[in-house]
């Protein structure tokens, strides 16, 4: 996987828009700016590795830790709803969605 | 919301070649979360199954549940897939508030199992087509949380004013069955695609890994449809048409969605790629959102869970104690009971394939058990709006209430009474019949006053009996039947009668 070593100010503000951050006209050309650097800096690290090297993941290496399937319950509603912003009834309440598309 | 033209089926399959992909999401029957050790019963309270790792509280750790990742392996096997050596989990990444982690845990690039297959008997108008289901891969993720729109006009998701969300069924484990194209259907693609969920519900049934009822969800199928004018053109662009939960529902779609995307095509159109909802009420599709790209849902490594390299010895020990493939099973015992298609299909159709087997294998008659199964038990079960698997009657019960009806201790009507009572858990059978009282009557004295008293009451049945007319009988048998409370044994009681009259019944 090769990274390209620069990203458009089109991608910084594709990416925002994933992230659903607002971001202003000078802000965009600041972040591309950034991630410019950091996307280069990347670049280079991944020169040292050679092809045969996987990208690293996970660097402990353990496999299949896993939990015996023993259910258990937590929280109440009551606890569960304690820090929602808004909730009605036993359920979290939130603003409406797909407004956007 | 403007409804779509759309053009005969026999019309669109004339100019176009229908190409599917089926994506099948199971909800696994573990008693707690993919990644958490909460409850997962269906049902429960808002909000009152769950905990900070599955409300993606911070700092919250996820853990594998290992009978979910067995339970992977084994619909992997079942559907003749290759088991991942070494495989992670992903974070799909997405803002809605259906996961408030705002992304799922999935799996993208290395899925548990791929590269399988499933042979599909599918019944069409030309008799039974056997078709190869090519399985691209199954993989392990967790279901999202559900919302209930509330306001706006429609009641569904566009125009309502908030949502409400509970978040019990967020993170029950889910396996992802996705097919490969499925080319070649031609006009059987709405059977085909029917045929093979049906067929994959059965294989998961039978391994007993998910309650696959799909009007709960717990089995749910979208419809990846496109055309092409010919099978030797390119894949067209494809509609998904997302949660479709029924068997009929999975034929209707396609059907829809074929001549829906034909008319668009005649009409010099073009499909748009996206997802469309299904209404089971007018069986008709309805624009959702445009579709993101993967990329959009930028996957990478889950960093909280570590890699999944199953022990190929165990993989093996799974492989060996998968159970007899339905389909196999099917053929061999319809062989085996001397069973036609029709029969059969009622069998499995009442859902109760296995609880005859299990009838039989407790000493039961196979024809006695299927009467009972798919007869009284199915009907006493529908009428209770219940699986007949929760009746509370088990074969070995049947099977005791067979053996009474065979050592003349119980007649066809006491047994369902008895049934009646060990349904209500009064106890096992034996418990029934000594606390109702339940036996026939014996004893021939009082059978003899009943008909004595029966002919009184009918005085023209004699002359017909003795005039040939043996079918007269019928309504003796049910006097004393009535008189001694169904309690008598209706053979005995015509015995008795045609040996008062002196005549020797007809066979």
């Amino acid at each position: 996987m090769g990274f390209m070593p620069t990203i458009s100010r089109d991608e910084v503000a594709h990416l925002a828009r994933l992230a659903r951050l607002d971001l202003r006209e000078d802000e965009l050309d600041h972040y591309a700016e950034q991630l410019d650097i950091i996307l280069a800096s990347v670049a280079r690290v991944a020169e040292v590795a050679a092809a045969d090297v996987p990208a690293t993941s996970h660097p402990i290496p353990l496999t299949n830790v896993m939990r015996a399937d023993v259910a258990r319950v937590w929280l109440t509603a009551e606890e569960a709803l304690s820090g929602a912003p808004a909730s009605d009834g036993r359920r979290f309440r939130v603003p409406r969605i797909l407004d956007e598309e | 919301m403007t409804a779509d033209a759309v053009i005969p089926f026999d019309d669109a399959i004339a100019a176009f070649d229908p190409v599917m992909g089926l994506e099948v999401h199971v909800e696994l029957s573990t008693a707690s979360k993919m990644f958490c050790s909460c409850p997962t019963e269906f049902g429960a309270e808002p909000n009152s199954q769950v905990c900070p790792v599955c409300l993606g509280l911070p700092g919250a750790l996820p853990a594998v549940n290992a009978a979910a990742i067995e339970a992977a392996i084994r619909i992997g096997l079942a559907l003749n897939c290759s088991v991942a050596e070494w495989c992670r989990f992903a974070r799909k990444n997405y803002f809605y508030p259906d996961m408030p982690k705002n992304f799922q845990t999935s799996q993208y690039d290395e899925p548990i199992c791929f590269d399988g297959y499933l042979d599909v008997d599918v019944p069409t108008a030309d008799g039974i087509k056997k078709v190869r289901i090519e399985i691209e891969r199954a993989h392990m993720e967790e279901d999202t949380g559900k919302a209930l729109h509330v306001g706006g006009s429609t009641g569904r998701i566009h125009g309502a004013d908030f949502s409400l969300v509970d978040y019990n069924r967020a993170g029950i484990p889910l396996i992802e069955i996705v097919t490969r194209p499925i080319e070649g259907a031609e006009q059987f693609a709405p059977e085909v695609a029917r045929a093979y969920v049906a067929a994959l519900r059965e294989i998961l049934r039978s391994l007993d890994v998910s309650d696959v009822r799909m009007e709960q969800g717990s089995l749910r199928c979208d419809v990846n449809l496109s055309l092409r004018r010919t099978p030797a053109d390119p894949l067209g662009t494809r509609s998904e048409t997302k949660n479709v939960n029924s068997l009929r529902s999975v034929e209707r779609a396609v059907r829809y969605e074929i001549g829906r995307q034909a008319a668009l095509l005649q009409a010099g159109g073009k499909v748009v790629q996206e997802t469309r909802h299904w209404h089971e009420d007018t069986g008709v599709t309805t624009s959702g959102r445009s579709k993101e790209g993967a990329e959009d849902y930028r996957y990478f490594p889950e960093p909280d869970l570590l890699p999944i390299a199953p022990d190929p010895a165990w993989v093996e020990e799974l492989r060996a104690t998968l159970p007899e493939n339905p389909a196999v099973r099917r053929a061999r015992l319809a062989t085996e009971w001397g069973l036609t298609d029709f029969e059969m299909d009622s069998l499995i159709n009442a859902g109760a394939l296995d609880l005859v087997i299990a009838t039989v294998a407790a000493g039961g008659d196979q024809a006695r058990a299927r009467k009972w199964w798919t007869g009284e038990l199915t009907r006493i079960a529908n009428d209770r709006g219940v699986d007949v698997h929760d009746l509370g009657v088990t074969p070995e019960h049947v099977v005791r209430i067979e053996t009474l009806i065979s050592e003349g201790a119980l007649n066809d009507k006491l047994a369902r009474q008895v049934i009646e009572g060990v349904i209500a858990g009064e106890g096992d059978p034996d418990a029934v019949v000594a606390s109702r009282g339940l036996a026939v009557v014996s004893d021939d004295g009082p059978l003899l006053a009943a008909i004595d008293e029966a002919l009184a009451a009918n005085p023209d049945v004699i002359e017909k009996i003795m005039g040939g007319k043996q079918q007269a009988a019928g309504v003796i048998v049910g006097a004393v039947m009535k008189a001694t409370r169904g309690q008598a044994d209706a053979a005995r009681v015509r015995a008795l009668l045609f040996d008062k009259l002196g005549v020797v019944e007809e066979a």
